[in-house]
């Protein structure tokens, strides 16, 4: 299965990536978070500070949501925007 | 409600937008408008520039959903919020909102909902630009207390309901 990951604002500077694809089967976006830090190290630790927000398919959502095969998942700091 | 959501990289034109609204609408008793400008003070002086960052298609599906709570929420005949995004120079505007009603009470109301949503709920972030490099810009808690308010509250504190306007 695979999703799309996108990544913003201070997010994507840290991990110098704007955008992935990746195989996912089944998880909860916080297993998802916890397997790329351990499979990609620890630069990908950014993804678990307590302040980074999360959207499955351009809605906000909590980390013990599950991504399913085709879903657009995105990772960024709060907003600033106005 | 007629709605509209504009998010670009062109300058803000807040006098085509208005009569737009205008346009559309026909017999409208009040327009709220609310237009935020990009300050060389931001988080401390000498702001060169802004780069404003979106999610693109996420962004306008927030925005949409904010002007249709504000539709829930009041009695209104039209709203529409334009957001500018890339690089912005203090002086230019950076957002503008607009509602119509029949009543001032539920234009001003909406229009400052809509803001106060749109700054928690809308996917956009700043990054400030000054002699000394870059940073992005944090949020802020009086941002958040504002926008929890509408949580609790139909009408602004002190505010009673009117019919004479």
């Amino acid at each position: 299965m695979a999703i799309t990951v996108l990544f913003f604002a201070r997010v994507r500077e840290q991990l110098g990536c704007p955008q992935l694809l990746v195989e996912s089967d089944g998880e909860t976006i916080e297993a998802l978070v916890n397997r790329w830090v351990a499979e990609r190290g620890p630069s990908w630790q950014v993804l678990q500070q307590t302040d980074i927000r999360c959207a499955l398919n351009q809605v906000m959502c909590a980390r013990d949501t599950m991504v399913r095969d085709g879903d657009e998942l995105a990772f960024f700091p709060p907003v600033t925007g106005g | 409600m007629w709605r509209e959501v504009v998010v670009s990289t062109a300058p803000v034109n807040e006098a085509a937008l208005q009569d737009r609204l205008r346009s559309v609408v026909g017999d409208i008793g009040a327009i709220a408008t609310f237009t935020g400008v990009v300050s060389e003070q931001g988080e401390g002086s000498g702001v060169q520039a802004l780069e404003l960052e979106h999610y693109a298609g996420m962004t306008e599906a927030a925005l949409g959903n904010i002007l249709e709570q504000a539709g829930r929420r009041w009695p209104l005949q039209a709203a529409m919020v334009c957001h500018r995004v890339g690089r912005i120079l203090p002086g230019e505007s950076i957002v503008f909102v607009a509602t119509a009603s029949r009543h001032r009470g539920a234009a001003f109301d909406a229009c400052r909902f809509i803001m106060d949503c749109l700054k928690t709920d809308a996917p956009f972030w700043k990054k400030e630009y000054r002699d000394g490099g870059a940073h992005w810009v944090s949020p802020r808690d009086s941002d958040d207390h504002a926008r929890r308010h509408w949580d609790h509250a139909g009408e602004l504190p002190g505010q009673e309901k009117r019919n004479d306007d």
